[in-house]
């Protein structure tokens, strides 16, 4: 297995508070971790700092290191480039007031593509990995808004795919979605696995079982136990773990 | 006393009295402008707003000044505009809470309270003598671009704060640069409260006589300016010079320069209501 | 290449962000520049305390005196009549009506803004003066107490929009709690929301203040213009702002006249910045709470 990220004793604060405790961990190429925890674990602030999305909080800052493809993130990445290789879809759909197609359109414009030829097919070829062509194919000049809020999301993960990222990072998700629509976006999730490299926060433990292939347990800052999703679920090894796992907790 | 009197007739002859000076106030805006338009629509024809004064500007139109006023507010806009965008944009996209900041909002409020006269005077010494533009179209709209550039800086600041958060993090999380976030996912949402407020504080400069007093405003020109070299006369300044300076104006000419005026500048403000209005409904966020 | 473009655009836009204070700074210099070279010759003291405004006499007198009095009678005349007026029609607006009724007050308002101060001088020349005239049987209408009338209604939609904003701005809570404890709305208005707008109406004030002191056309249209110290209200005055705007086209450049008006200009500079300084100091004091 090819290591794609690693991440070597990472703290982070936010005004000097501390959000993240010494984490080390690794994410290998083509899997999907599953990031679970409580709320205020750290799960979240570990997953924008993968992307630097962190540089917005204000007060924020960290020590450790985080790699990609073996460059740090903080030292020798671009931050566009860095932003564009790992993309990010939020928590709540966050579909910009324009068409479909320039929603879709708008991270390959950026990176300099200016043929309508070029953007179209990258267009379908995005709406289709995140299933989600068959329903917009006819409404793609449309406002994004008019889609309801499975759509929505689809059609963010979709966006993201049209930047041509190597790691998406999903960020709850599915949180303000109902079943169906989490089922749809859980298999896109699932084909997206063949192509990228996945890391998933949650905060619905079952969702984590169903998705990941392994699956990392974050509880006030600290990373408790990484290891495959069978196990975690299963046979833990911390008993924290077992206690939020089991619902105790969170 | 509160316990002697009813508070709710107490209530009901203060309410009263609070009615009657709103109408004090507002009534005499609808007489005002009611006087407007009865006497100045007589003589409103399209010879009034197509010729050239005649006769020492005692008969004829008022066209040099309609258009020298047009001339001015596009010089305004070409100039206020861009930088007023700019600098809203530092102001909320930029610049950190601190002391230049606040030096700068300061610097805003005071531009802002600056007399138009004093705008008039800066004016002459800065662009007309110093920078030796002459009076002039071009030394004209420069002051009133000046003076434009709080009303335009603060509503463009507004609208582009008014713009929500999520829409930059897409943007940054899709791998674009900081201008191109600003550019391309902050500007084009921005842009409805951006040109209401250009349109209300343009309504406003070209109703403006003071600041043009010596920069641009030509007493008695009846042709038109080539270049924006040139003097022009200006539709504020005609009604001054009309109303005070030249005797025996008949009355009706006065009143329909003041129409053309108001019109113009309601007008104006009508535009900028409307773009504010229609996509207040329109916006989805 | 994206880089350096990028370095291009972030330097227009630091440039253009500093150019507000530029520009207060171009005003400051250049209105000193010009106005400071009055004072080779003549002493600043005659010319704040001077009682002889006479700049083609020979020797010209540039006393101020009688021109800040001027605006100082007029200003002050239309600040006792526009706030009382401006509280009232703000408070009515903001608080009372409802519907179409408050709709087409705000709009009267609004429109009021939108007139310019030219064509309310146009307007009060043709009206108000001879209104005053006949109404107090003087000698003519163009008279302080006429300016002060003018002005109170030009700065009508500044102190009422600012007003109207403070009122917004208290807490939707207060006037329940006040309300549900029985209150009548004009005991919640005035015992809670009022003093909680307080440094607002303050605020609104002082801005009201400043517009009128540095208006214009208005008033050199309809005070008459004689630069004599005022014993009262029922008399011609001329304000500085009219001075600078009747005389600056007779001068010529580089004389002491044109020197002295420059000089005035300082005066109103100083004026304005020291009122706009309190009113946003208010202003932030309301918002940082």
């Amino acid at each position: 297995m090819v290591e794609k990220i690693q991440v070597q004793d990472l703290s982070a604060y936010y005004d000097g508070a501390l959000a993240l405790k010494k984490v080390n961990l690794t994410i290998y190429d083509h899997e999907i971790l599953g990031i679970i925890g409580p709320a205020n674990s750290g799960k979240t602030t570990f997953l924008r700092t993968l992307n630097r999305m962190n540089d917005f909080s204000p007060g924020f800052s960290y020590e450790g290191s985080v790699r990609i493809d073996g460059k740090d993130v903080y030292r020798d990445w671009e931050v566009p480039q860095l932003r564009k290789s790992v993309g990010m879809v939020f928590a709540i759909p966050t579909p910009l007031p324009i068409t479909v197609f320039e929603n879709l359109a708008y991270g390959p414009r950026r990176h300099g593509i200016r043929s309508r030829k070029r953007l179209s097919e990258i267009v379908e070829r995005s709406l289709k990995a995140a299933f989600l062509w068959d329903e917009v194919k006819d409404r793609l000049h449309e406002s994004a808004m008019k889609l309801s809020g499975g759509q929505q999301q689809r059609l963010c993960i979709a966006r993201t795919l049209a930047a041509e990222p190597e790691v998406i990072l999903f960020d709850e998700p599915c949180s303000g979605l109902d079943p169906i629509s989490t089922a749809k976006i859980e298999e896109a999730m699932r084909e997206l696995n063949k192509q990228y490299t996945l890391v998933l926060v949650t905060n619905n433990t079952k969702q984590a079982a169903r998705v990941s292939d392994r699956v990392a347990f974050f509880l006030m800052g600290e990373l408790v136990e990484i290891d495959e999703t069978e196990k975690v679920f299963t046979i833990p090894k911390d008993e924290r773990t077992e206690g939020y796992v089991s619902g105790r907790y969170g | 006393m509160n316990q002697l009197m009813n508070p709710r007739r107490t209530e009901k002859i203060v309410f009263f009295f609070l009615l009657l000076s709103t109408l004090v106030v507002v009534l005499p805006v609808i007489l005002v402008v009611g006087i407007i338009v009865v006497r100045g629509s007589s003589v409103l024809s399209w010879e009034f707003l197509t010729a050239l004064p005649r006769m020492g500007m005692k008969a004829g139109g008022i066209f040099p000044a309609i258009f020298g006023t047009f001339c001015l507010v596009v010089g305004t806009v070409v100039f206020a505009l861009p930088v007023g965008i700019f600098s809203a944009i530092y102001l909320s996209e930029y610049s950190k809470r601190g002391r230049l900041t606040r030096l700068i909002e300061l610097a805003i409020v005071n531009l802002a309270g600056v007399p138009s006269v004093v705008y008039g005077l800066f004016g002459l010494g800065f662009f007309v003598v110093f920078l030796n533009f002459g009076a002039s179209i071009l030394a004209g709209s420069l002051t009133l671009a000046v003076m434009s550039l709080p009303v335009i800086i603060t509503a463009s600041r507004e609208a582009l704060q008014a713009v929500p958060k999520s829409f930059r993090e897409v943007s940054y999380s899709l791998g674009a640069t900081k201008w191109q976030t600003i550019r391309h996912a902050v500007l084009p949402h921005a842009l409805p409260g951006i040109l209401t407020g250009t349109i209300l504080s343009l309504s406003r400069a070209a109703g403006e006589t003071a600041p043009i007093l010596f920069t641009v405003a030509a007493f008695y020109l009846p042709k038109l300016p080539k270049s924006v070299f040139d003097q022009a006369m200006a539709l504020p300044y005609h009604l001054y010079v009309l109303s005070t300076q030249v005797p025996n104006v008949k009355l009706e000419l006065q009143y329909g320069t003041a129409l053309v005026l108001v019109a113009l500048a309601v007008l104006m403000n009508i535009v900028g209501i409307v773009i504010r209005s229609y996509f207040r409904t329109k916006k989805q966020w | 290449m994206r880089r350096y473009y990028e370095r291009v655009v972030e330097g227009l836009v630091f440039a253009s962000g500093m150019a507000s204070i530029i520009f207060v700074i171009l005003i400051f210099v250049f209105l000193l520049k010009e106005g400071l070279m009055l004072f080779r010759e003549f002493s600043v003291i005659k010319f704040l305390l001077g009682k002889h405004w006479y700049p083609i006499s020979e020797p010209p007198q540039f006393g101020t005196l009688p021109l800040i009095l001027g605006s100082l009678w007029v200003t002050l005349g239309a600040t006792a009549i526009s706030v009382p007026l401006g509280i009232a029609c703000a408070i009515f607006i903001g608080e009372i009506a409802s519907g179409w009724l408050r709709e087409v007050l705000k709009a009267g308002v609004e429109l009021l803004a939108a007139i310019p101060s030219i064509v309310l001088g146009f307007i009060g020349l043709v009206t108000l003066v001879p209104l005053v005239k006949n109404m107090f049987g003087l000698s003519t209408g163009l008279t302080a107490f006429s300016g002060s009338v003018m002005l109170a209604f030009m700065a009508m939609p500044t102190i009422v929009s600012i007003m109207e904003d403070a009122l917004n701005l208290v807490p939707k809570t207060y006037r329940e709690g006040s309300i549900a404890m029985g209150a009548t709305k004009w005991q919640t208005i005035r015992r809670i929301i009022l003093p909680s707008a307080a440094s607002g109406i303050i605020a609104a004030v002082m801005l009201g203040f400043g517009r009128v002191i540095g208006e214009t056309m208005a008033v050199m249209m309809i005070t008459g213009n004689a630069a004599v110290i005022p014993k009262s209200i029922f008399q011609p005055v001329r304000t500085m702002t009219a001075t600078i705007a009747a005389e600056m086209g007779e001068t010529v450049q580089g004389s002491d006249h044109y020197f002295a008006l420059f000089a005035v200009a300082i005066l109103l500079f100083v004026i304005t910045f020291a009122v706009n300084f309190l009113a946003d100091w208010f202003l932030h004091r309301k918002k940082a709470r």
